[in-house]
Parts: structure tokens; C-alpha cells; sequence
């Protein structure tokens, strides 16, 4: 079993064994990110990488180490990093050294964690297919013909494809489980407000919510556990308490009551992933679980609700790139009004301009009662779906994707983009937490089961996603290497 | 409801972003499409429903009045753009 | 055609908290530009609004005293524009639900009490400064008072001429200060008024259409722009044009508005609720707490300076219209209780005089609250005359020393004795007794001869009361 194929645990481990050094593992994985061409990172911090994998060697050495000591991971280029190009895929952001540190890079910094470096995305976290990148697309390392999913799309092909232990990824409507999904991963979207969203470049704020992109199950515990927590600099942070994500993996899944929304296996589902979820579901029955058929009736309207709410708060939250404190600015801008137009104009990609236009225009005098407040309003009974079904149900369970990876270049037009983030929104919409595990393959592609639980049941989530775990090897699986 | 390219041309000015040709035409149309299915929304009853602006029913927490940032202008400005005398310098301004 | 003018305040209150609203960097004023800009004031990517309690506690303060109903659960919104002072590209206020709601203050003009009403105050963040006489090609922004926590307080179109826009906006100032809100500081910007004017023809119930000025930096300016701006509307109106709704600069220089760049049909603010801000909830408990702790209001104090030291209405009324001028002079009462009339004269007049002519505020002057107290005390207890008392403030003035040393120094103390004064009296009737004659012959005016030549004669120094009463005496 070579390095990166190794969990954290099990990396952990090993470190502690003397089997190899932080410095030993961060070297093989720069080696292999630098021979890579999955375009999986926007910048590789090869030196800050070194430097943090000899401090965490010291720390070993000295006994006086956590869980997460020395291991390398990828961090979304999303995230502030204090000295480190931070530029959220655009060219926006091309030249912003973040002067200071994300309250999530801080806490990975705490825990002396390797940052190998900043993981491509979508610009600004806009987008399911990682193909809005300043930076370029990301391959998917089941196919390199294929997409990654995005947003968060560097981090799960960092994963997946062996440049990285593990990643940092944000969900906004679907970028961290989606692409987990698609890359064949575990991928967690906590209850929004678990992890701070300080210093996280904001796209919908609503919305948006950080988690871990591991192997497996018990992975994302760990890193959770490092993650989560009340930040007094984030007013949406909830104060609520941490409990050990890794106590209850080991729980007993009998008895447990699967919710099967009949919305999530219609008409637009492709058989093969259906079947693979299917399987999936009937693995949990197997092991003890019931299944229950519910309905969410308003989850159909997921989709125009989450593309006027997320277009509404980024077109606000993006005006601040304007090119006068940082980022880009245009060439001698003539006057006021050019600097604005040309910096903004050169600096944001389409996506976003697009994103950007619709919610200008669903905010703006006569037209903010027909959509956005028609949206917030959809929004409240998407939420009350969840209250309702979650009376019965312990863990909702459906695909993550309707289908597999597509080929890098075949979606064109936005809204069939957007139709495939279909059953992720809903759970950013009422601010539940969710999950991707691997579920199967088809056509040598990965399938994600996508685990939706209550506020707060993070623990929940990974105990029945690591009971699956330890009865199937999907999640083992790699991709051949060329 | 159907946006025209006068209207999408307004529209890219409140967000201060110009387009050309090609991108008018092109966004013209995703933008009707994108709200297009907006539309779907209308076959929705919300008359009684509150709307939701954030996912948790929690209500704001309060800092107490405290100053503990220090003096970091010199890191800030050194990725600014263009800046003068400690300032941050745009074109001249017409008031 | 007789008009009638309609006048809407809004008054921005810089709200005197140790850091911004939403950040925890220092509001102090005039330090170093952008040295009090932290990466939230600057609007860095990723970076996050958390509230500042004192703001909320200060404008609920305002709330109170203006007996407006405080909305207990209250909203932060976005106001979305472009500028280089507003770094976010939006302004952090409040929309639908403000934290102040519907209010009302009473103001008096000359001998008439209007109540104006408040709409609303809410609260939001101030913008950076541009400053554009620094270089030539550009504008150069200062970002140290973007955050600064402001308090928006919105007046009903119920002042019908400047000069009850004047007294409404004093009231406002007065106001915040008292109950320690806001310095007041209108030079540093700490308290801007703009005003909403339109003219109607009288009777009409319909308003005109408004322009809203800007950039008034003073009381007399606020009177001067409105002025101004009505005289303007009466002109187009007059000539059979229609006045367009606007915003204008007032120009303190060149003593005329000018319209900004019509603004207001490009802007459209898209206003929505704020997702990094949750709703501000205020319990029943704070509200009473803050209730109980408010100060004594300027309209209680007034009423007790009336009904405990015997004022009347105007005297408290002025006393009580700058929280400066009435600690000035409740801490002149501090064992002057009996004198307290004496005080008002005192400080409304010799006082007032001498701060006006030198163009001081009452915070500057050089004689101190205690000191003038004295010179009270030394009238009140016949030490001196209220005419020596005039010099001894003359001398106080000029920093030569306390009262009493002044008295002392200039040997002022009054004569009161009985003997002395005799001694004088005898001999002015002695000298005089044509005048004498007149008195004797029914002529009561003449009695002011004499007081005359006996002060004269005392150097001023001869207790008047006493003087008098020996003058009728010898004398009839």
C-alpha cells in the first residue's frame, strides 16, 4: 500500500511509528502533484509545505502531537491564507496575497496540518463542473476526458487522485458532495453555521458552508472535529457544541429509519446511478436499517429558488471587487466609471457575470417581491419538507447527481448546468447537513450516495456512512494511473 | 416577463459590468432562460408564508464595544492597486 | 401666490462607541489615514459584520428619550451602490425594520411649542472620506470612518420654515448629547443634518416635489440652505416651472445649492436583508434597563428647574437646550440653591455675552462654573453689588484670579457699615440742598441724585439697600 492511498488515520499512524516522516509523505505527494496533470491546484506552497511537515516532525519527535499532526491536505483556494495567493479561481483575484488567515486555515494551522497547496474551483464557487476556472478545468481522475464536479472540484481531484490526503471544500449548493460524488469520495457539508465562515470568499452567504473531502468516513470525523466550533468573528457561527465526531463511528446502525423522497428518483435520473443508489440503500436495509418511503414536494422547486437566492446575495457580496484596495484594476482607467466597468468586466469570468446580472436584476425596484422574496418564501417551504419528513425518517438517502461525470466540454448552455445540481440545493436551502459516499460504478465512473440528516446530526451522518463503509470497499477504490 | 438587450445592457451597469456584442446577445438569452425558470416559482401559494433569509432561526449575537485591531495599514496597501500619501487612489472624482 | 413650506430633517449621529459598528477598530477621529481601516472596514474577500452591543444600547438610548417605539426584533439590510468610500459596494442600514420606530420631540420657536415627529432612527455604517484637492488626477480615499456607527433619525415633513428646522435639529443635538450618544462635534462631522425641502401653494394638502440638501455642516447653514433652496423653488414655481426631485450641495462659500449629478434615476439600491447579519432581538429586560439608567432629559430637566428653583419657562428653556450649558450651571447651584435666579441671569447674561463676543463655546470659557458660583455667592451675601460684581467678572475673565481674590486684591468688598454710609449721606445732603428742596417738595425721582453721588462718593462700594434707607431717613 503506497502513501497516498493511505487514510489519515491511517497516515496518523504511521507517523507516530516512525514508519516514515511528514517530510517523507509531503515530499511524495509535491513529487506526484508535480508529475500530475489534473490541473488540481491553483498554487502549490512546495516550500511553506516543506517547512510545516519539518515542524511537524519536531513535534512528533517530541511526543506531544494530535491526530492531524504532519498529515498534507489541499485547501480550496477559497479560503484566506495569510501570505499565500488566495484567489478563489478568478483573475479577480489573481494577485491577492491574502493578508490574514481564514478562521478554518487557522484552525488546520493549529492542528499542524501540511497545506500542500490552494485547490482549483470554479471562480468564486460558481459551478458544477469545475470548467469556470481562471486556471482552467480539472480533470477527473476516473477519466481525464470527464469533469471533476465542482465547485470545489481541485479538491476532490486532489483526493481522489492520490496529490493529497484530504481537502477543504465548500458547499453552496453542492460543491463539496457533488464532485465528491463524481471523484468517487466522502464528502461532508455540515449544518450551516457548524464551521466558521470567516474568511471563506463569500458567494452566497446564506448558503455557503465549509467541510472535509476525504477517503473515508472516519477521515472526515477527524477533520471535522479540527473544523467546526463557534467563531465569535462570524455572526452566523452557531454556539453550539462540538461533541467527538469519531465517537459514535463505531455505533450500531439497527433500527435506523431510511427516508427515500420519491421526488429524488424521478423522471431526469439515469437508471444506472439509480440502481447503484438503490444498491446501495438495499446494503443498508441488510445491515439492519428500515426503509421508508417520503415525499418533498416543494424539493422541485429547488432549483429557481437556489438560482435567484445565490445569484441575489453573490451580486452583492462580489461588488466589493472593484479594483480599488485589491485585486485587479484595469490600465489606465480614464475615469470612475471606467475603473469599475473594466476591472470588473476583465477580471470576473462569464458564470459569475452571469450569476452576478441575475440577481442585480431580481433585487432591483419592482421585480424584488416577484423573485427574490417569491424565492426566500419557497425557500421557507423547501425548509418545511425537511421538518416534516424528519418526524419520520432519521437520515434521508437519494443520489447526489443524476448522473456520473459528463465529458469536459459537453454542457453549454447555464441552465442545463444548473439542472444538475438538482438534488443538492435543497439541503443548502434549509441548512441541513449532507453527505457523498462512494455508492458504486457505472460505466467506470463513480456514483455518490448522497445522506441528508437533521440540524446538527453530523455525527449521525458519518456513524451510518462509516457503517457502510466498513461493509463495502467503494470508497477503497482508486484510479488506474496511467 | 422577457428581458430586452436594452434592459440586460441597464442591468450590467447597476452591477458595474459592460458587455460587449456577443456577450449581450449571448446573455440575453441565458438570462431569460435562468428566469424562466423562475417563472415555475408563480405556481407556488406562498401568500402566508415567511420568508427565509437565513437557514437557522437564530437572532444576532452582540460584540461588546471593544478596540482590538491595531494599525495594519502598511500590509493592506501593499496589494493595493494604487495608493498615495496613505491613501487609496482612484480616478478623480466629479462631485 | 403665498406659499407654504414643508421641511423634513435627516439627521446622521455618529454614535460615540470606543469601536465601529461592525468591526473592532478604533472610531477615534483625525489619526493617520487608513490607520483605523481593519480588513472588515476595508471589505476584504471573506471577511464578516458582528455587531457592536453599544450601538444597539445608544440607539434603543435615543429611542427612549424620544418615546418611540423600539422594534424588538429589527432587520440589517444592504444598500447596494458603487463608490470608492463605501468599500463593500454596499452600505450595511436598516430598511424595513429599523430599531427605532415611530417618535416625537417638542421644540419651541420664540414664544411657540410645535411637536415634530420622529419617523424612525435606525442604525447602519458610515462611509470612508474622499478627499479630491490631494493630487491632481486623482481622489484619494481615506477609509478610517467607514464602520463608524451612525444613527440615521428620520423627522416627519412637520417644520414649516427654516427656523423650525433650526430649533428641531438643536432639539435633536441637545438631545443626543444629554444622554451621552453622540459628542455633537459638527465640525468633525459627528452630527450632519440634510434637509428634505418642497413648497406648496398654502392650503393645498398635496406636498411639492422635494430636493434634498446635502453638505450642511452648521445650524446657521442648515437656516441659510433652506432659505435658500425655498426661494429657489418659489422662482421656478413662480415662472411656471415644476421643481425636479434632487439631490443639492449647499455651498457655504459661494452661498448657493448646486445639483449633484441626478443620481437618482440610475440608482437603484436593491435593498435586501443582510445574510451575514441574523435579526436583532431586544428583550423586555434590556429595554428596561436602558430605561432605567436614561438621564434626566432635557424636557424633565426643564420642567424641575421650573418647579424647584422657581425659573420661569424661558430661563429653564435656554438653560436646559445644551447639556454644556445646564452642567455649567447646575454646577454653579451647588450651594447657591437660593440664588438660583441669580445664576440664570448670570449665566444667560454677562456670561453668554462675554462667550458670544469671543466666539467661544461655553466648554472653553474662561471662567470656570465654580468660580462664577462664587462671585454668586459674595452678591447673594451682600459681600458686593451687582454692579462691582460686573467688574470682579470683567477681572475674572481675564484670568486675574478667583473672586474672592479679586475682591480682596481690589479692596471691592462692600461697605455695610452703617456709620460710614451716614458719614457720607450727611454730607452729600449737606452739599446739596437745592436738590434737597425738590425731594422735600414731593419730587421722589430726585432720591436717584443722591444714590448716585453717594456710590460716587463710596466708589461703588455702599450696600444699596442700606443706602437707601438712610437716605430717607436724613432726608425726611
Amino acid at each position: 500500500m503506497s502513501i497516498h492511498t493511505k487514510t489519515i488515520a491511517q497516515l496518523a499512524q504511521g507517523l507516530r511509528d516512525k514508519e516514515f516522516s511528514s517530510v517523507e509523505i509531503t515530499q511524495h505527494y509535491l513529487d506526484r502533484i508535480k508529475q500530475s496533470d489534473l490541473n488540481a491546484f491553483i498554487t502549490v506552497t512546495d516550500e511553506l509545505a516543506m517547512q510545516q511537515a519539518q515542524t511537524a516532525d519536531e513535534k512528533i519527535a517530541s511526543g506531544s502531537t494530535g491526530i492531524l499532526t504532519g498529515i498534507p491536505y489541499a485547501h480550496k483556494d477559497i479560503f484566506c491564507t495569510q501570505g499565500v495567493k488566495t484567489s478563489a479561481g478568478s483573475k479577480m483575484l489573481d494577485n491577492f496575497i491574502s493578508p490574514y488567515d481564514a478562521t478554518v486555515s487557522h484552525q488546520l494551522n493549529q492542528a499542524d496540518l501540511v497545506m500542500l497547496g490552494k485547490a482549483n474551483m470554479d471562480e468564486f464557487a460558481m459551478g458544477s463542473s469545475n470548467e469556470n476556472s481562471f486556471y482552467g478545468a480539472v480533470k477527473n481522475p476516473w477519466d481525464k476526458n470527464k469533469i471533476p464536479g465542482g465547485s470545489s472540484g481541485g479538491s476532490a481531484a486532489a483526493v481522489a487522485g492520490g496529490l493529497s490526503c484530504f481537502a477543504t471544500g465548500t458547499d453552496t449548493g453542492g460543491s463539496i458532495r457533488q464532485p465528491a460524488s463524481l471523484c468517487g469520495i466522502t464528502g461532508l457539508k455540515p449544518t450551516y453555521g457548524r464551521i466558521s465562515r470567516y474568511g471563506m470568499i463569500a458567494y452566497a452567504s446564506s448558503l455557503d458552508q465549509a467541510g472535509p473531502m476525504t477517503k473515508t468516513a472516519e477521515d472526515a470525523a477527524i477533520v471535522l472535529n479540527a473544523m467546526a466550533g463557534f467563531d465569535a468573528k462570524d455572526s452566523t457561527s452557531a454556539e453550539q457544541e462540538v461533541p467527538d465526531y469519531t465517537a459514535n463511528l463505531t455505533d450500531s446502525i439497527q433500527g435506523l429509519t431510511i427516508g427515500l423522497p420519491k421526488e429524488f428518483f424521478s423522471e431526469g435520473l439515469d437508471d444506472e446511478v439509480a440502481t447503484q443508489v438503490m444498491n446501495a440503500v438495499k446494503e443498508f436495509e441488510a445491515m439492519g436499517a428500515t426503509v421508508k418511503e417520503i415525499t418533498l414536494p416543494n424539493s422541485a422547486y429547488a432549483i429557481p429558488t437556489y438560482y435567484i437566492v445565490a445569484p441575489c446575495e453573490c451580486s452583492s457580496n462580489l461588488s466589493r471587487m472593484d479594483g480599488v484596495r485589491f485585486g485587479h484594476r484595469c490600465d489606465n482607467p480614464k475615469d470612475l466609471e471606467d475603473l469599475y466597468l473594466r476591472s470588473r468586466s476583465e477580471g470576473l469570468g462569464a458564470e459569475v457575470k452571469r450569476r452576478i446580472m441575475i440577481g442585480a436584476y431580481a433585487l432591483s425596484a419592482g421585480y424584488y417581491d416577484a423573485y427574490y422574496l417569491k424565492a426566500q418564501k419557497t425557500r421557507q417551504l423547501i425548509s418545511e419538507d425537511f421538518k416534516t419528513a424528519f418526524k419520520d425518517v432519521d437520515v434521508i438517502m437519494g443520489p447526489v447527481s443524476p448522473t456520473t461525470a459528463f465529458d469536459l466540454g459537453s454542457v453549454k448552455d447555464p441552465v442545463s448546468m444548473y439542472l444538475a445540481d438538482i438534488y443538492t440545493l435543497s439541503a443548502n436551502l434549509a441548512g441541513l447537513p449532507g453527505m457523498s459516499i462512494p455508492a458504486g460504478f457505472s460505466n467506470k465512473l463513480p456514483v455518490g450516495l448522497q445522506l441528508i440528516g437533521n440540524y446538527w446530526s453530523e455525527s449521525k451522518l458519518l456513524n451510518i456512512a462509516h457503517q457502510f463503509q466498513l461493509q463495502t470497499d467503494w470508497h477503497t477504490q482508486t484510479p488506474q494511473e496511467s | 416577463m422577457s428581458l430586452s438587450e436594452q434592459q440586460v445592457t441597464q442591468i450590467a451597469y447597476l452591477a458595474r459590468l459592460s458587455l460587449s456584442e456577443a456577450e449581450l446577445k449571448d446573455n440575453t438569452k441565458d438570462l431569460n432562460a435562468i428566469l424562466g425558470l423562475a417563472e415555475q416559482l408563480g405556481a407556488i401559494d406562498t401568500d402566508d408564508i415567511e420568508p427565509m433569509a437565513h437557514p437557522l432561526h437564530m437572532t444576532q449575537r452582540l460584540r461588546t464595544d471593544e478596540v482590538t485591531e491595531i494599525d495594519q495599514s502598511e500590509n493592506f496597501q501593499s496589494i493595493a492597486p494604487s495608493t498615495g500619501n496613505k491613501h487609496y487612489l482612484v480616478p478623480t472624482v466629479i462631485e | 401666490m403665498e406659499w407654504e413650506t414643508v421641511i423634513g430633517l435627516e439627521i446622521h449621529a455618529q454614535l460615540s462607541t470606543k469601536s465601529k459598528i461592525f468591526s473592532s477598530a478604533s472610531t477615534k477621529f483625525g489619526q493617520e489615514p487608513n490607520s483605523q481601516a481593519c480588513a472588515v472596514d476595508l471589505g476584504l474577500p471573506g471577511v464578516l459584520p458582528v455587531l457592536n452591543v453599544e450601538a444597539v444600547n445608544k440607539a434603543i438610548k435615543f429611542g427612549l428619550a424620544v418615546n418611540a417605539h423600539i422594534n424588538q426584533r429589527n432587520i440589517f439590510d444592504r444598500k447596494n451602490y458603487f463608490y470608492p468610500d463605501l468599500p463593500k459596494g454596499y452600505q450595511i442600514s436598516q430598511m424595513d425594520l429599523p430599531i427605532v420606530g415611530e417618535g416625537e420631540i417638542e421644540i419651541t420657536v420664540g414664544e411657540m411649542t410645535k411637536v415634530v415627529g420622529v419617523t424612525r432612527a435606525h442604525l447602519e455604517e458610515d462611509a470612508g472620506k474622499s478627499v479630491h484637492d490631494m493630487f491632481n488626477d486623482y481622489t484619494a480615499v481615506d477609509l478610517n470612518r467607514a464602520g463608524t456607527p451612525l444613527l440615521e433619525i428620520v423627522s416627519e415633513p412637520d417644520m414649516r420654515n427654516a427656523k423650525e428646522a433650526v430649533a428641531y435639529a438643536k432639539k435633536i443635538h441637545a438631545l443626543v448629547q444629554y444622554i451621552g450618544i453622540c459628542d455633537g462635534n459638527m465640525q468633525e462631522g459627528s452630527f450632519r443634518c440634510d434637509a428634505n425641502v418642497s413648497i406648496r401653494p398654502l392650503g393645498q394638502e398635496k406636498l411639492g416635489t422635494r430636493a434634498e440638501l446635502k453638505n450642511i455642516n452648521s445650524f446657521k447653514f442648515l437656516e441659510r440652505a433652506i432659505n435658500l433652496e425655498v426661494e429657489r423653488q418659489q422662482d421656478i414655481l413662480e415662472e411656471g416651472g415644476s421643481v425636479v426631485q434632487e439631490t443639492r450641495l449647499y455651498d457655504a462659500v459661494k452661498h448657493e445649492t448646486r445639483s449633484m449629478r441626478s443620481k437618482e434615476e440610475a440608482n437603484d439600491y436593491r435593498y435586501f436583508p443582510d445574510p451575514d447579519l441574523l435579526p436583532v432581538e431586544i428583550s423586555d429586560e434590556l429595554l428596561n434597563t436602558i430605561r432605567a439608567d436614561l438621564p434626566e432629559l432635557p424636557v424633565e430637566k426643564k420642567a424641575r428647574f421650573v418647579a424647584e428653583l422657581g425659573l420661569n419657562e424661558y430661563d429653564a428653556d435656554v438653560l436646559t437646550s445644551q447639556k454644556s450649558l445646564a452642567d455649567y450651571f447646575e454646577t454653579m447651584l451647588d450651594g447657591n440653591e437660593k440664588n438660583a435666579k441669580l445664576c440664570a441671569n448670570w449665566v444667560m447674561g454677562e456670561l453668554s455675552a462675554s462667550l458670544n463676543k469671543n466666539q467661544l463655546e461655553i466648554e472653553q470659557s474662561p471662567v470656570t462654573a465654580s468660580h462664577l458660583a462664587q462671585l454668586i455667592t459674595r452678591i447673594g451675601d451682600d459681600t458686593i453689588s451687582g454692579k462691582i460684581a460686573k467688574d470682579v467678572f470683567k477681572a475674572m475673565w481675564e484670568g486675574e484670579g478667583s473672586a474672592d481674590e479679586i475682591i480682596a486684591a481690589k479692596g471691592l468688598k462692600q461697605m455695610t457699615d452703617t456709620g460710614a454710609i451716614e458719614a457720607i449721606v450727611d454730607e452729600i445732603i449737606a452739599n446739596n440742598a437745592p436738590q434737597v428742596e425738590q425731594f422735600k417738595s414731593g419730587n421722589e425721582k430726585i432720591l436717584g441724585f443722591f444714590v448716585g453721588q453717594a456710590m460716587k462718593a463710596s466708589q461703588g462700594k455702599a450696600n444699596p439697600k442700606l443706602l437707601n434707607e438712610l437716605l430717607r431717613k436724613k432726608l425726611s
